[in-house]
C-alpha cells in the first residue's frame, strides 16, 4: 500500500514518515507568518495534529498532500494571529534588523505597532507578499483564495499601514 | 496608491523585519507530536450520563423528591 493510502487509513507509521518529510517546510511557512520561533514550533505540531485528525478526509489517490498541508498550516497560523491580536501587536523574536538606538528604534516600534493593527488576514498577506516576497500564486494557494483576492488584501493592508504610519509621523 | 508607494513601504518593512529565509528547525518535533497524539480528551463514562439522565427523569416525574434530595445534600 502506498504511503498516502496508509496515511488516509490512519496508519501512524505513515503519518510519522510524512511528518518527518514535511515538518521543516511547515515550520518555515508558519514562521513567515507568526515570526516567533517557539510559537512556530508549537503551531507546526498543531497543524499536523489537525492533519492527523482529518486523515480520513484526505483523497489518497488524487489529493495533493503538500498543498493540503500548506492550507492547514496557514489556517493554524492565521488563527493564532487572530487569538493573539489583543495580547501583543506583533510577536517577533527574529527577523528583525539589528537594533539601532534612538530615532531608528522608535520608527521600528511604530512600524511593528502599525502592523499589529492590521487584521490577521491582511497581516498574513502583507508579511508573505512584501517581507518574505512569496509569489502571489503561492500565497493564493495557501489561503485558498484567488490571486486577485491576494492582491486586494495586500493593497488594503498597505493602504492601512501607510495611514497608520503617517498618523504616527513616520513617512513611508 | 502607486506601485512606487508599495515599493517604498516594502523597503521600509524589510528594513524592520528581515525575511526569515531558510530558518532551520531547532529540534525534531516528532516527540512533541507524539505527546500531542497521546493527549486524551476528558471523557465522562457512559454510566455517569445514565445516572444523570435518571436523576433528571426522577425530578421531572416526581418533583417532590427535589426538596428531599436538597435536604440530604
Amino acid at each position: 500500500m502506498e504511503l498516502m493510502e496508509r496515511f488516509a487509513a490512519g496508519d501512524l507509521d505513515a503519518f510519522e514518515a510524512l511528518f518527518r518529510q514535511h515538518q521543516a517546510e511547515v515550520f518555515r511557512w508558519i514562521l513567515r507568518i507568526v515570526r516567533n520561533t517557539a510559537m512556530a514550533e508549537d503551531l507546526t505540531v498543531e497543524a499536523f495534529w489537525r492533519v492527523y485528525r482529518a486523515h480520513a478526509r484526505f483523497d489518497a489517490v488524487n489529493g495533493n498532500f503538500g498543498g493540503w498541508l500548506r492550507r492547514i498550516a496557514t489556517n493554524v497560523a492565521i488563527d493564532h494571529l487572530r487569538r493573539s491580536r489583543r495580547e501583543v501587536p506583533l510577536p517577533e523574536d527574529l527577523g528583525a534588523a539589528p537594533s539601532r538606538p534612538g530615532e531608528q528604534s522608535e520608527m521600528r516600534r511604530q512600524i511593528l505597532c502599525a502592523l499589529g493593527k492590521l487584521s490577521p488576514r491582511l497581516r498574513g498577506a502583507v508579511l508573505l507578499a512584501l517581507v518574505e516576497e512569496e509569489p502571489y500564486e503561492e500565497i493564493a494557494r495557501a489561503l485558498s483564495i484567488s490571486v486577485n483576492a491576494v492582491k486586494v488584501r495586500v493593497f488594503r493592508g498597505v493602504r492601512i499601514l501607510r495611514k497608520e504610519l503617517l498618523r504616527a509621523g513616520v513617512q513611508p | 496608491m502607486s506601485e512606487r508607494e508599495i515599493e517604498e513601504l516594502k523597503k521600509l518593512l524589510k528594513g524592520t523585519l528581515e525575511p526569515t529565509g531558510d530558518a532551520e528547525l531547532r529540534q525534531d518535533l516528532w516527540p512533541a507530536m507524539l505527546r500531542r497524539l497521546d493527549e486524551r480528551p476528558v471523557r465522562v463514562p457512559w454510566w455517569d450520563w445514565v445516572l444523570l439522565a435518571g436523576v433528571v427523569a426522577l425530578f421531572c416525574f416526581f418533583p417532590g423528591t427535589i426538596p428531599a434530595l436538597l435536604y440530604h445534600l
